[in-house]
Formats: C-alpha cells, sequence, structure tokens
C-alpha cells in the first residue's frame, strides 16, 4: 500500500509540469496584459513596471524563471494585488474555500443520501416522486440562480441569516447549500439506482429469510453495497466542489482560491492564474487518489496494487 | 468506518468554530460596501477609486479637500504661498505625527516623490508627479540626480516645490494618494509588508485596524491626529463584496450603510427608496470614432452619426438614473469653465450629411461595427443607439461585445471603427478631459490629431491668468467636437444608496466622501 501511494504520488509530477506549461503558454495567448488599464500608462512608466516583473524578457526565459520558482516553492508576486504574494493569498484563501467545500459535501451526502435511500427502498411511492423531483431540480437550476433566490428568501425576507461574508457558521449555511444541492440531487439519484440493485439480489432475501429486522437489513447489508457507486462519485465531486465554488464564492462575497481564479484571469494576473490552477489540480489529483484507496476500502474485490 | 466519521465531523465543527462572531458596536460605526478588494495600500502603487476612499482617510497630503464644493483646504501644510510667476510653492507645514508619534517632516514627502518617480518602483501613477521640475526627465532615466527635482525640503517644516509650468490644479493634486508623505523608517523595517496591519504607521485622521482580503477593512479614529477633535466616526468598515447585486442585499438587509451603485436592474425600485440618491459626476460616457477605418474616417460620417442619437430619450428611458444628456466632451458645472455645446439632435441635418458622404438615405452605407466590453449597462445603451441610426440614418451598425482586457488592447490598436467609451476626471479642472487629445497621446485612442489643438492646449499650459486658460481650453474643446473623433452622450451620475442614519456626508462631482466629517446619527 505505501509503495502504490509512493508511486502515485510520484506520477503528479509530470502531470502537474505538463498543467503548469499548458497554462503558462495558454495564458499568454489571451490578447491584453496584466497592466492594460483604461487609463493609459505612459510608455516609460509601463516599461519601467514591466521590467520590475520581468515581463520584458523572453517567453521563453519567463518560463524557465516560473518553473525555478515554482520547484522552490515560490508561486510568485501578484501583479494586482502588489503587497501580498500569491502564496499568501492562496494561503489565506484555501482553508475557506476548503471548509466551505466540506459543508457543501456534508450538505450533499447527507440530503442527497437519505433522499435517496429512501426512495429507493419505498419504490414509486409518493416519497420516491418527491426525492426525484427535488433531484431534478438540484441538477437543473444553475447555483447562479439559486444562489441569489436562497438569499432573498432566508437574508432578505425571512432575516435568518446574513447576505454575504465570511465570519460565523451563520454565513456558510447558504452557499453551502447552495454549492451542494446539484450534487445531493447526483448523489440521491446514485443511491437510488444502487439500492434498487441491491435489494433484488440474494443476500439480501437470505438475511430477510434469517428474519433480521427490515431496518438491520437495509443499513448493515444493503447500504454498504448500494453506495459503493456514490463513493466513487465523491472524489470526483469533492473536487468539482472545490474547483466550482467560483461563482458561489462570488455571489456570496467569501474570501475562497475561487475568486482569486476569477479576478486573476480577468486581470491577466498570470501568477495568481497559475497558482490557483496548481493548487486546484494538486486536489484534484489527491481526491482521485484518495477515493482509489478508499474504494478498495469498501469493497474487498478490489485490490490495490 | 464510524471512527473515521467522528474524526471527520470533529475536524467540521471545530473548523466551523473557529469562524468566531466579531461584536459591532452600533454607534459611530460606518459601514462601506467597497465593491471591490483594494489592490494595494500603498499609496504609491495605488490607481482606483476604491483605493482612493480607504487611503484618502488612512493618510493626509499636503492640502485635503472641502467635503462639499472639493476646494483645497490646509492638510499637512498649514499655509502656503506661490511664486509670482505661479511656478514656487513654498509649503509651511503643521506640527503633526504619524500613527507612531514621530513628527511628519518635509523630509517625508521628499522621499515618497523621489520613490513614486524612481524608475525602479514602477509606479502607475507617476505621471502625477511630471508636472514636477524635471520630474518626467528623472522617472524616465534620463536625469539621475534627484537633487535637479523640483522638490526639496528647506527645513524639517518647509517644502518647497517648483513645477514644470504653472498648474492651476496643483493644489488638487495634492490631496491626491501618489502624493502622500511616507514614513521611511516603516517602509525601511518591513519592506512590502509595511501596509500590514501592526505594521503600517499613518498619518490621517484613521488608522488601519485589520485587513483580511475579501473579507473585510476595518479603519478605527486615529487619536494622534492633528483634527482628531472634529472626528466623529469610531470605526469604519469596507466590505469588498464584487457583486453589485449581492452588495445591495447587503444595503437591503442593512448589513452595510453606504454603497456607492444601484444594479441597473434595480434601478426604478432604489429610485422610490427615500435612501437613494443621485449626482453629477465628473465623466463623460461616450464614443470613440476610430479617424483612421472608413467610412467614420469622414468627418461628415461622424458628424451625422453624432446628429442622429436623441441623448434625451437614452438618458429618460434607456439609462433612467438621472444622467444629464450632453453632447459637449468636458462635462458642465467646472469652476470658471464654459465649454461649446457640441452637435444636439437632428435627424434631418444628420440625413443630409450622410448624403454629401455620399450615403443618401444610407444607401451604400458599408456595415460597421461598434465595440463594447461586457456590460448590462452598455449593452442596452449600444443597442438604444444602433436602432436610433438606423430609424434616421438608415444605417446597419453591429454590437460586438468583447471582454474588457480584449476591449482595451482592440481600442489602444485602433482595431475598431466605433468604441464607447468613459473618461472620469482625476481632478477639477477642463484639463483632466482634454490633455487626452493631443497629437498621439496615450488615451487619444482614436487616430485624431490636430496642430491647433495642441497649440491650443500648450498655450492653455503656459498661461496664469485662471480666464485666459480657461479661453483657450474651450477654443481646444471647440476643435475637438467639431472634428468629432467623440461622440459624447452624457454625463455620468453618482448613484447609490445612503442610510439616514449617515450625516455630514454630501454629494459632489468627484463623488469623495472625507470620512472626518461623517457621523452616524440615530
Amino acid at each position: 500500500m505505501p509503495v502504490y501511494v509512493a508511486r502515485r504520488v510520484a506520477g503528479f509530477v509530470p502531470v502537474l509540469f505538463i498543467i503548469v506549461s499548458l497554462s503558462f503558454f495558454v495564458m499568454r495567448l489571451a490578447p491584453g496584459g496584466p497592466f492594460d488599464q483604461d487609463r493609459v500608462l505612459p510608455e516609460q512608466v509601463r516599461a519601467n513596471i514591466e521590467a520590475r516583473y520581468h515581463l520584458n524578457e523572453s517567453l521563453w526565459t519567463q518560463y524557465i524563471r516560473y518553473l525555478g520558482d515554482v520547484l522552490r516553492g515560490d508561486l510568485g508576486p501578484s501583479f494586482r494585488y502588489p503587497d501580498r504574494s500569491v502564496n499568501e493569498l492562496l494561503g489565506l484563501g484555501f482553508p475557506v474555500s476548503l471548509l466551505l467545500g466540506a459543508c457543501a459535501m456534508v450538505v450533499a451526502v447527507c440530503l442527497g443520501g437519505a433522499a435517496g435511500l429512501l426512495a429507493g427502498v419505498r419504490r414509486n411511492s409518493v416519497v420516491d416522486f418527491l426525492a426525484m423531483s427535488f433531484a431534478l431540480f438540484g441538477v437543473s437550476v444553475p447555483n447562479f440562480v439559486l444562489g441569489p433566490l436562497l438569499m432573498l428568501l432566508f437574508a432578505l425576507g425571512l432575516g435568518w441569516v446574513p447576505v454575504a461574508g465570511w465570519g460565523t457558521w451563520r454565513h456558510v449555511i447558504l452557499p453551502a447549500v447552495t454549492l451542494g444541492t446539484f450534487y445531493a440531487a447526483y448523489v440521491a439519484r446514485l443511491t437510488r439506482a444502487g439500492m434498487l440493485e441491491v435489494i433484488g439480489q440474494d443476500f439480501i432475501r437470505t438475511a430477510r429469510a434469517k428474519g433480521q429486522r427490515e431496518a438491520t437489513v437495509i443499513l448493515r447489508h444493503a447500504v454498504p453495497s448500494a453506495i459503493l457507486p456514490v463513493v466513487s462519485y465523491l472524489g470526483p465531486a469533492s473536487a468539482a466542489v472545490l474547483t466550482g465554488s467560483v461563482v458561489v464564492e462570488t455571489v456570496f462575497g467569501i474570501p475562497g482560491i475561487g475568486r482569486y481564479f476569477v479576478t486573476g484571469a480577468l486581470n491577466r494576473d498570470y501568477t495568481m492564474v497559475l497558482g490557483t490552477v496548481i493548487s486546484y489540480s494538486v486536489l484534484l489529483l489527491s481526491f482521485n487518489l484518495l477515493v482509489d484507496i478508499l474504494y478498495a476500502y469498501l469493497d474487498p474485490r478490489v485490490q490495490v496494487q | 468506518m464510524r471512527r473515521h466519521l467522528l474524526l471527520v465531523l470533529t475536524v467540521l465543527t471545530m473548523l466551523i468554530g473557529s469562524l468566531s462572531a466579531p461584536a459591532v458596536a452600533q454607534e459611530q460605526v460606518f459601514r462601506i460596501n467597497n465593491m471591490v478588494e483594494p489592490e494595494s495600500l500603498d499609496p504609491g502603487v495605488v490607481t482606483g477609486v476604491p483605493e482612493h476612499r480607504i487611503l484618502s482617510n488612512l493618510f493626509e497630503g499636503l492640502t485635503t479637500t472641502d467635503p462639499k464644493d472639493l476646494s483645497p483646504r490646509p492638510g499637512m501644510a498649514a499655509s502656503w504661498t506661490l511664486s509670482k510667476d505661479g511656478l514656487t510653492y513654498t509649503f509651511n507645514l503643521r506640527d503633526a505625527t504619524w500613527t507612531d508619534g514621530r513628527p511628519v517632516t518635509a523630509q517625508d514627502f521628499v522621499f515618497a516623490w523621489e520613490r513614486v518617480l524612481n524608475p525602479k518602483s514602477g509606479a502607475k501613477y507617476a505621471q502625477h508627479l511630471f508636472y514636477l521640475r524635471n520630474g518626467e526627465a528623472y522617472n524616465t532615466g534620463r536625469l539621475t540626480d534627484f537633487g535637479q527635482v523640483g522638490v526639496r525640503a528647506v527645513d524639517p517644516k518647509t517644502l518647497q516645490v517648483t513645477l514644470k509650468s504653472p498648474t492651476a490644479y496643483f493644489l488638487d493634486l495634492t490631496n491626491f494618494y501618489t502624493l502622500y508623505p511616507l514614513p521611511r523608517w516603516a517602509l525601511e523595517a518591513h519592506g512590502k509588508d509595511w501596509v500590514k496591519p501592526g505594521k503600517m504607521v499613518s498619518n490621517g485622521p484613521f488608522m488601519l485596524a485589520s485587513w483580511v482580503p475579501q473579507k473585510e477593512l476595518v479603519l478605527e479614529k486615529n487619536p494622534r491626529h492633528w483634527d482628531a477633535g472634529s472626528v466623529k466616526l469610531r470605526r469604519v468598515i469596507f466590505l469588498p463584496t464584487d457583486d453589485v447585486n449581492t452588495a445591495y442585499k447587503q444595503f437591503l438587509a442593512g448589513d452595510s450603510d453606504w454603497i456607492p451603485t444601484v444594479p441597473p436592474s434595480q434601478i426604478n425600485t432604489a429610485k422610490t427608496k427615500p435612501e437613494y440618491y443621485a449626482s453629477p459626476y465628473l465623466g463623460t460616457y461616450y464614443f470613440r470614432l476610430n479617424v483612421t477605418k472608413p467610412p467614420v474616417s469622414d468627418v461628415r460620417v461622424r458628424k451625422a452619426l453624432s446628429l442622429a442619437v436623441d441623448r434625451e430619450a437614452l438618458t429618460k428611458f434607456v439609462t433612467k438614473a438621472g444622467e444629464v444628456p450632453y453632447s459637449g466632451f468636458v462635462p458642465a458645472g467646472l469652476r470658471g469653465y464654459e465649454g461649446p455645446r457640441g452637435l444636439g439632435f437632428d435627424p434631418a441635418a444628420a440625413r443630409k450629411l450622410l448624403a454629401e458622404a455620399g450615403y443618401p438615405d444610407g444607401k451604400g452605407f458599408p456595415r460597421m461595427e461598434l465595440l463594447y466590453n461586457t456590460s448590462d449597462l452598455h449593452r442596452v445603451i449600444t443597442q438604444a443607439v444602433q436602432q436610433m441610426w438606423k430609424e434616421h440614418l438608415g444605417v446597419q451598425v453591429d454590437l460586438v461585445n468583447v471582454e474588457w482586457k480584449v476591449y482595451l488592447a482592440r481600442q489602444g490598436s485602433l482595431d475598431y471603427q466605433i468604441s464607447r467609451a468613459g473618461w472620469i476626471g482625476d481632478y477639477v479642472d477642463p484639463n483632466t478631459f482634454l490633455e487626452m487629445w493631443r497629437t498621439g497621446g496615450g488615451n487619444n485612442q482614436t487616430g485624431w490629431s490636430s496642430k491647433r489643438f495642441d497649440e491650443l492646449m500648450d498655450r492653455a499650459a503656459r498661461l496664469v491668468n485662471a480666464e485666459d486658460r480657461m479661453r483657450a481650453m474651450r477654443d481646444a474643446e471647440t476643435i475637438l467636437l467639431d472634428g468629432a473623433p467623440v461622440l459624447p452622450l452624457f454625463t455620468y451620475v453618482n448613484k447609490g444608496m445612503l442610510s439616514q442614519r449617515v450625516k455630514g456626508w454630501y454629494p459632489n462631482i468627484l463623488d469623495q466622501h472625507p470620512l472626518k466629517y461623517i457621523r452616524i446619527e440615530r
């Protein structure tokens, strides 16, 4: 197992290298630069700034310089926020995005899991119908619509939670629900399908034949097998929740790294964008690895080697 | 399995618990929706309006501004004299201290100005010190001896400033952040970290209490400030919410006291509320016409397009926030300046000009593009004008929507025919609207050039007599409007929502509201 993990982690390096290189050059293809603004800078002033950030060097030299910096763990200065380095800004934003993502996943798993379970057990009942309607709603309503809607209802209308911002647990609720709903819907459908498949199988019939309570049959025997597809979905979902929080962070004014991703791209803040891309990539790769390991743990038939 | 779940839950609970609730006292706390995270708190580095809202209260320049009419008032300088030739200012500094107790001296200004002009610092607003004698030469590296630049500390309390040419609005510039003094020792001790809470040393009526990027920035009253007695606010909180709809909801929910804008889609409802305000802003919304690209290379076509726009209808039915329809380029209402009228709405004259240019009733007129950057407001305005041109001239124009940086790049390389634009004045003088139209000016971006215009602007720069100077600039604007590389549409308005508990806040054309005059009443 440790050998397997080490090998997988070593495999990250070439993947990251390709991601960094591609992003570096693609970013430069976009028209305009970090110091284009509506008030045009005098030529000399502009040249002074570009020299300060080494933007006057050839693209190749800049690329080598950047790779060297990244290897030393330095993601460079932010062009837009000169008071802080990219490391510092990502360091501040990362825990926030992580917490938001974790809460959204809790919402997705609890809400989606419960709905899917009920729907699967009580197939074709009112419960099933309601749960699947919720799933349809969750999948089809985009979060930039859902967010403002929830805000209007629960913050402005009922005054239960603040409109936006970050700082107390009350600030987390709406964004976590907004972000988690789509995934909850997906989890609900997966759980339901898993339940339907498992419930018809022989070992469930055996369990019932032994006279076990229905709750035990469902929870002890059916659920662990039924949620396997959900577990394999959790990896990509967690990564998607983290990288997908961009919109939610903007709508709810949350100081996570998604905000930096958006403003970085719009402002051609090259180092900032690359920094966020690297962070997101590491996250994605790690989550995939984590899920593979978890999968082996839940299903003895899968072997990690 | 269950153990793992417990662990996850514990960690989650701890993380959530770590978000402690800040206690907000209600009295004399002013919460501002600043709409964006400030790029920096270093006065020598910043260029934006949101940064100005913060820094103009953290620091104080030689002069400050009157909250009502924005005229210069004594700041760090208690008094000043100007030489007869209009070139040399002598500022007498008052006994003021930095937040760490050190005195503010003339040397602090010299240090700050050298830093901005030094080519190595790459300051974006170095041009605001090009008014000094040899300022530009030092910044471009042609001159390496700062001793020859027109700023000198005669003694700790006397600062002498020598200008390149008489600059009537120089005292309007000395309250601008680029010209603030800086605490050399703090910068040397902490490097770029000197702007962080706990390290920052400033000299304004407020000081930095905390700053968490993208979350909030808090100022507190500076008890050491020379005028602390007249400062009422105890705390000021800046929220960087950049989603305008969210920010608007924050205001409605009572989470902020001032939002300096209103989402275009909410104008109609906002206008019915007592908190809504709208007043003229020192800015012109206009179209650039690229004189190097046919068919707008023909001045008759440019004028016809201008004559065919019904600006009254545009502001009344499309923008709706109280914008002032205007066809001159320099906004009305500047002290001592009466600008030319420009071209009004006259469809018959427009059709006649277009026919003279060879396109009677728009026949044979090539397809043309109107460039604008992504924004709801720009979209509806360009659509309305597109419709007017079609109706009155029979001309078809295609709207091209691009992202901000692409828009800037295309405009800068003259890769457009017509492009929407806006210009906000830096200071209260027509010069800030006319200087840009000189031949080859970086902000000209239309390819337009007029020798006569350049001469008049040169003349205005030399004149000391205010009336003669204004006359020269009026003649220059007349030439600009006659050449029609610009198609002015309206004067911007400041529009926003202000809590009725806020007093000492006055509408003005730069939308600047010094916090030291503001107080909260129940």
